[in-house]
């Protein structure tokens, strides 16, 4: 007997089939069940964590935000005091601390990542020897274990107040920490700084229409000199002109301590060392396979062309490369700045320490603070990814 | 060489043979040109090599001075390692390690009960060289041990069973290497399947479960695993009834398996977009189900071309256990904290000595994950070049 299914003339109805072997039911009975059961867990999460809370008397809400904290934050840049500021005022701070310690370790581990990255694929065996080392043992051991070693082991055992260590430019380095002169500005200096913005502004329309004119007529203009002049000469003259406009509190060396200058604190040189030199390793393999990407035809046909290795470089590798490199440079980014709430165990109070640690403990709200935490962390990595996404599809090559 | 180029031709200013090619200057081959290429080919090469000779002289005679030469190795208390006329120069103080070694292997697990741990470590030790030892038999029977057999009978020796005569030892005096072993092998073990079933789920036509792995996998990769592991520590008990309310060790072992899972989802993913889409469509043609297609044709694939980045993977979360302190559990790392801020050995060196010693424990595991990903990675190649 022929099977009905193979017999059907072209323009018959499909053969019957049971619902339970048909494919779209029972993709539509998984995924009933599916929802029926993350419902039942998230209906039983919620009754018993309202029932556990009434039990233990905490009123959930974020009456909280609004209260007076009365605790002291060690680092703010903006104003917080114990005895006026809210908890409100306490998470901007945690979120700002944060947000600092990023920044400022994004840069540096970036230029650190890159000159580690580079020197791995130098023709030097040392050069690449001492880079691969730095890169292998850095990479293998936990971030908690280096961050205690530089806080414990390192800044700790400095010298005291007395026998601060001298470093050029008038610092100081003691168990206190770093101090540096503080720039004072006077003035006039926003005139230098609009001087410097407009310089900025200019650039990069030179730039896109040095590039315009470029791909029109094939004529290159002098881009690097003009930036040259816009970014670094009118702004230096515009400072002179304004009779130099900024000061310095130089720190003054007393016998027991230390007067006047910017102090930064042992907690905050610790995270910001260890977050540096762990993420500088990982950014180097980034940039070592980004530049082991673009093959080596590439170059060779540049020489061909008789352009020389510094402008083949410039013109034909590292375009090539960045598009290879910057996807996972920003996760690297990104897990720098997750990183970064490793502060709680060196002390620095950035929000995971500040909101997670001493909010949670004085207010009791789990709920409300765990999840204002981690709603910060997730829209920066969210944001994030969308622009990340976005940068992609941009550079993305067309293929055929 | 001296071969004719040309036999008939008499001209007498022709050149009739091959002139050998001059050796090239003496300075560029051999050991000499290598030095020259590799160390000192230009100005700023030749300051690169100065300036490390340099730094590794200045760095490293006094590192090993404090690691070996100048190091005490033996004592019983902080006397050994003070600075005093006896001597005045002390380096690592290794007798601190030696004094404390059992605390952090077991933490304060009874000292009766500790030939139980030593046991889990050579049954733990057994099933990995089984499974990675590519050499070794039946290595299907390793992996029902490692993954069935081992989980169970782990659980009854190290927490107990009167029934078996074994006393009960609560996990809150579980520490040192046990908690760091016991975490990241819970972590690995369920972050594989769990993360396998995430990423199908991610890449499935079902939107129901789609929606929820993507939105699981970002929510979770979007933030720090303190928060995780804050979040397993203070609000688990809030939504677990109160009789079922999880013990400190298990509130970590949640976080972290749930942490693993999301970048284990991540990774396989990758794998499975990096297969042919010849290969589904290969295996549906052939009738197979989807269980039957994944597990036959589609996971084999894409799981072994990820085998690398599941161990870097790995080597993350196993780093990543340094951070179940924050819930208050005694690992590896906190023992030595522990033991170095204790009067007993309260010493200048006590400290740099236990961050040395841990950062040798670390980097020996993660290194030798690491070597052998690169392995793997070399075989693998070496089966596609064919």
């Amino acid at each position: 007997m022929v099977d009905p299914r193979l017999s059907d003339a072209p323009g018959s109805q499909p053969a019957k089939v049971s619902p339970w072997r048909d494919p779209r039911w029972r993709s539509y009975a998984f995924q009933a069940v599916l929802m029926g059961v993350i419902g039942f867990l998230v209906y039983e999460a919620f009754s018993n964590a309202s029932e556990n809370l009434k039990r233990q008397k905490i009123a959930s809400g974020f009456g909280f935000w609004d209260t007076n904290s009365g605790f002291p934050i060690s680092f703010s840049i903006q104003h917080y005091s114990e005895a006026t500021s809210t908890y409100g005022d306490a998470f901007w701070v945690g979120m700002v601390n944060t947000l600092l310690v990023a920044a400022i370790g994004i840069v540096l581990a970036t230029f650190l990542g890159f000159i580690v990255g580079v020197a791995r694929l130098s023709k030097n065996v040392l050069v690449a020897f001492v880079a691969r080392w730095y890169v292998e043992i850095l990479r293998n051991l936990p971030l908690l274990l280096q961050l205690l070693f530089w806080y414990n082991a390192v800044l700790k055992a400095l010298p005291g107040v007395k026998d601060s260590i001298r470093l050029p430019m008038n610092s100081f380095l003691n168990t206190r920490g770093l101090t540096t002169p503080r720039p004072i500005p006077e003035d006039g200096l926003g005139w230098v700084g609009l001087t410097l913005l407009l310089g900025l502004v200019l650039t990069i329309a030179v730039r896109i229409w040095a590039r315009r004119r470029q791909e029109s007529t094939g004529q290159l203009a002098p881009v690097g000199w003009i930036s040259f002049a816009l970014l670094v000469i009118i702004p230096s003259l515009a400072f002179v002109v304004a009779g130099k406009p900024l000061g310095f509190d130089v720190p003054q060396a007393g016998r027991f301590n230390i007067v006047g200058g910017l102090v930064f604190q042992p907690e905050f040189l610790a995270l910001l060392f260890g977050l540096v030199l762990y993420t500088a390793a990982y950014i180097a393999e980034v940039v070592r396979a980004g530049i082991m990407a673009v093959s080596h035809g590439q170059t060779e046909a540049a020489y061909a062309l008789g352009l020389q290795p510094n402008i083949t470089s410039k013109l034909i590798v590292i375009p090539q490369a960045m598009r290879v490199i910057i996807p996972p440079l920003t996760s690297q980014y990104l897990n720098l700045t997750k990183n970064s709430s490793l502060a709680v165990f060196v002390g620095y109070p950035d929000l995971a320490n500040v909101f997670t640690g001493t909010v949670l403990n004085q207010t009791g709200q789990a709920i409300e603070v765990v999840g204002i935490t981690m709603l910060v962390y997730l829209s920066i990595s969210l944001s994030t990814s969308f622009v990340m996404n976005w940068y992609n599809r941009r550079v993305a090559l067309i293929e055929r | 060489m001296g071969k004719s180029v040309s036999s008939n031709n008499n001209q007498p200013f022709v050149q009739h043979d091959v002139i050998a090619p001059s050796r090239p200057p003496s300075n560029l081959v051999g050991p000499v040109g290598w030095v020259r290429e590799h160390l000192f080919g230009g100005v700023f090469n030749t300051s690169a090599t100065i300036l490390i000779v340099l730094f590794l002289a200045w760095v490293l005679p006094p590192f090993l001075d404090f690691v070996l030469f100048d190091a005490v190795w033996t004592g019983v208390d902080r006397e050994a390692c003070i600075f005093n006329e006896a001597h005045p120069i002390v380096g690592a103080c290794w007798a601190f390690i030696k004094d404390r070694f059992s605390f952090f292997n077991y933490g304060t697990y009874p000292i009766p009960e500790r030939w139980r741990v030593d046991l889990f470590f050579v049954l733990l030790a057994i099933s990995i060289i089984w499974l990675l030892k590519l050499s070794l038999p039946r290595r299907d029977l390793g992996a029902i041990y490692s993954f069935i057999i081992l989980p169970v009978i782990s659980y009854f020796l190290l927490i107990g069973s009167p029934a078996l005569g074994l006393p009960i030892v609560t996990t809150n005096l579980w520490g040192g290497l046990l908690v760091t072993v016991v975490v990241s092998a819970v972590g690995i073990v369920v972050s594989l399947p769990l993360g396998i079933l995430l990423a199908l789920g991610r890449r499935s036509t079902m939107p129901a479960a789609q929606v929820f792995c993507i939105a699981f996998i970002e929510f979770v990769r979007g933030v720090p695993l303190i928060t995780v592991l804050f979040m397993a520590s203070v609000m688990l008990p809030l939504f677990v009834p109160r009789e079922f309310e999880p013990d400190k060790l298990l509130r970590a072992l949640v976080g972290v398996a749930l942490f693993a899972s999301a970048y284990m989802a991540e990774v396989v993913r990758a794998g499975l977009q990096a297969l042919p889409k010849g290969q589904y469509e290969g295996a549906m043609a052939l009738g197979l189900s989807y269980g039957q297609m994944m597990r036959l044709i589609i996971l084999p694939q894409a799981l072994k071309v990820t085998i690398p980045n599941i161990v870097s993977n790995y080597i993350g979360l196993f780093k990543d256990t340094t951070l179940v302190v924050i819930v208050g559990l005694f690992d590896f790392l906190r023992t030595i904290e522990t033991a170095r801020i204790d009067p007993i050995w309260a010493a200048p060196t006590v400290s740099p000595t236990g961050y040395v010693y841990a950062a040798i424990f670390y980097f020996i595991f993660c290194f030798a994950m690491s070597s052998y990903a690169r392995t793997i990675e070399q075989r693998l190649s070496k089966a596609d070049k064919r």
